[in-house]
């Protein structure tokens, strides 16, 4: 296994409200290797969004309670003061957001903006930067790249402002690209060709990608290692055949279930059924067992621990192995 | 743009007419107001009523009255304010000369104000919201509370009491013969006034300084500037500032428009003369030509201000376009 870029230890979130402490993120554990594209998958609500913006240290440390480790090449980040921290967001780790549409300063164009973290981390000056804006502009594929540099974001459509996000991201070259739904708030047409430049761009610039989303779908292609994560757990995790072929957490079925299938003769979608925990008083035993349609006593009693299974692969299920295949084999793959 | 302009002067016009005309109506036709009786003071004989009547050609017919004081609104020479129909009923004097006198003492108020209350409401209000919840905030919201609810003629008075009756800090109020008013200014006879309008309206705008700052700050793009790795100072004056101080110019503009037209209870307050008091003046006295050029000069200046207030929004926020 290749030197870990980044490796999260034991990472809990948590933001203290007037009705109780919201368990956010509670203790999880994952690594990215160099160039490797992770998928982080989950609903509303399970922590995905949180584990990235703790990462990329942008939640007020002031309002939260943070602890475990965020190891990047070996120097933890949650230990750095502010500074220090700042030269490696944006440089080292960027992050492109959910809704281009509101990511972007309206006041300012869209060129300036890309140019404003090429000045602010390479000293360059304004002409250099600019050219490396129009450049890089160039690279996410927008035409007339130079005078779309010059033009404000109300000027842009969705795919183009995430386009030029992603251009923003890219400009100094960082090791890890973090995606938090780089598509939820697209087309479905144009869903497709943002994943289609990230995942090219990814290795023009050799980096390792992290993209969040709540649709084990649209990643499937893109990503090496898929974690699923559950109020604020991770639930299994493994290399992405794993979990699109043998998956063995009834989460993860649930949420393989709920993709709609051309060709399809049900005229339903399986959602899964109730809603997500409540985050300041979450179920005992298994979070998920509320929900669970193969729940039993122990699950009620016993919180699952992540357990390998099979290679790089792990759930946190007290369902033996063999039910595990077996349900996954009859229930949920056959009808997929 | 050119025919936004063009169709927003047109408008203003109109709005000015009908202002004219309302104003017209009120002092001249009402029946409250008959200018003859004015005029002629106590218990007058119908001789000389008539005689009035005849002398101020207020048996002309409506249009033919009206048009004789519209005329001397238009801003030409030869019929702007022309004396021999703009000079006061009350004491002879041309209209254009006490105008143009009075609104140097507001424009010197207003222009004290205005910077005073922008230098307190401004920094307050961003630094209020950057320390969200702490003492010092709500140090600054009690003011907020405190300074929109004093009345301006109770504040002044008190600083008049304070400052100068019982510490004998600040001038007596009320411009010395001779003096025009850069000199009343420098003898900081303003001061007070300017600390006055300033303390009320510093307040409102700390306020929305304030809700804009924290508005704009959870923004999304304020998120990706601290992404990039920018500096806290760097996102809250370049990206924050600049969005949560520009609706801040569309207030300013009004606010300023209405104190030129007559910072009336300041004005009186310091006996500063100034538009507001010399309206004060001729409404009492009913005295028509005043007021019927101080009212439209004020409606002027709303009519104006709107319109640059919306031209420089334009130019400040890229989003906005008229066509």
């Amino acid at each position: 296994m290749p030197v870990p870029l980044l490796e999260v230890d034991d990472m809990r979130v948590h933001f203290p409200t007037d009705d109780g402490l919201v368990k956010a993120v509670d203790g999880i554990t994952f690594s990215i290797a160099p160039g490797e594209t992770l998928g982080i998958v989950g609903e509303s609500g399970s922590g995905k969004s949180v584990s990235s913006l703790t990462i990329m240290g942008l939640l007020d440390r002031k309002r939260t309670q943070i602890s475990g480790r965020v190891l990047f090449r070996g120097q933890d980040l949650l230990e750095l003061p502010d500074d220090e921290m700042r030269t490696i967001r944006g440089a080292k780790i960027s992050m492109i957001f959910q809704d281009p549409m509101t990511s972007l300063h309206p006041y300012y164009k869209v060129g300036a903006q890309i140019a404003e973290a090429i000045i602010h981390h390479r000293d360059a000056s304004k002409k250099e930067a600019m050219n490396q804006a129009v450049e890089m502009l160039g690279k996410v594929n927008i035409p007339q790249p130079r005078d779309r540099a010059n033009q404000y974001p109300h000027e842009f459509s969705g795919g183009m402002r995430q386009r030029a996000m992603i251009a923003m991201a890219l400009a100094l070259n960082p090791d890890l690209l973090i995606a938090d739904e780089p598509t939820t708030a697209l087309d479905v047409t144009v869903q497709a060709q943002i994943l289609e430049l990230i995942d090219s761009l990814k290795s023009e610039f050799n980096a390792a990608v992290m993209i969040v989303t709540h649709d084990l779908g649209v990643v499937a292609e893109y990503c090496d290692t898929i974690q699923v994560m559950y109020a604020g757990k991770i639930v299994e995790y493994g290399r992405t055949d794993d979990i699109y072929y043998r998956p063995h957490h009834p989460y993860t079925w649930g949420l393989l279930g709920s993709i709609p299938h051309l060709g399809d003769d049900s005229d339903r979608l399986n959602p899964i059924k109730g809603l997500p925990p409540s985050l300041i008083n979450v179920p005992s035993g298994c979070a998920f067992r509320p929900r669970c349609p193969y729940a039993f006593e122990r699950c009620s009693i016993d919180v699952p621990p992540l357990i390998p299974t099979d290679g790089f692969h792990a759930d946190a299920c007290h369902l033996s192995l063999q039910d595990k295949d077996r349900i996954a084999n009859e229930e949920v793959l056959s009808t997929s | 743009m050119g025919r936004y302009l063009i169709r927003r002067v047109l408008f203003g016009v109109l709005v000015l007419f009908v202002i004219s005309m309302l104003t017209f109506l009120i002092f001249m036709k009402l029946p409250a107001g008959d200018p003859a009786r004015r005029l002629a003071g106590r218990q007058p004989t119908p001789e000389i009523l008539d005689q009035i009547r005849e002398n101020y050609g207020l048996n002309d017919s409506f249009l033919t009255q009206y048009w004789r004081f519209a005329r001397g609104l238009i801003p030409l020479p030869g019929f702007f304010l022309n004396e021999e129909i703009y000079y006061s009923w009350a004491n002879r004097q041309a209209v254009k000369g006490e105008i143009a006198e009075a609104f140097q003492y507001t424009a010197v108020l207003t222009a004290g104000a205005v910077v005073l209350w922008l230098a307190i409401g401004i920094p307050i209000g961003i630094l209020s919201a950057l320390k969200r919840r702490s003492i010092a905030d709500r140090a600054a919201m009690t003011f907020a509370l405190v300074g929109v609810s004093f009345p301006t003629f109770w504040l002044g008075y008190l600083l008049i009491f304070a400052f100068y009756y019982k510490l004998g800090w600040a001038p007596p109020t009320g411009v010395e013969i001779g003096d025009g008013p850069i000199e009343t200014a420098l003898k900081g006879k303003y001061l007070l006034a300017w600390i006055t309008l300033a303390v009320t309206s510093a307040a409102f705008y700390t306020r929305v300084v304030r809700g804009n700052m924290l508005e704009t700050l959870s923004e999304d793009y304020i998120r990706t500037a601290r992404a990039k790795g920018l500096s806290d100072r760097r996102v809250t004056y370049k990206h924050a500032f600049r969005a949560s101080v520009t609706p801040v110019v569309t207030m300013l503009g009004l606010d300023m428009a209405g104190l030129l037209a007559g910072a009336v209870i300041t004005e009186q307050v310091f006996v500063l003369p100034g538009l507001g008091r010399y309206a004060i003046r001729a409404l009492e006295g009913q005295d028509f030509p005043p007021v019927m050029a101080v009212t439209l000069l004020a409606a002027l200046f709303i009519v104006v201000a709107n319109l640059v207030v919306d031209v420089i929004y334009a130019a400040l926020d890229p989003r906005v376009r008229y066509t």
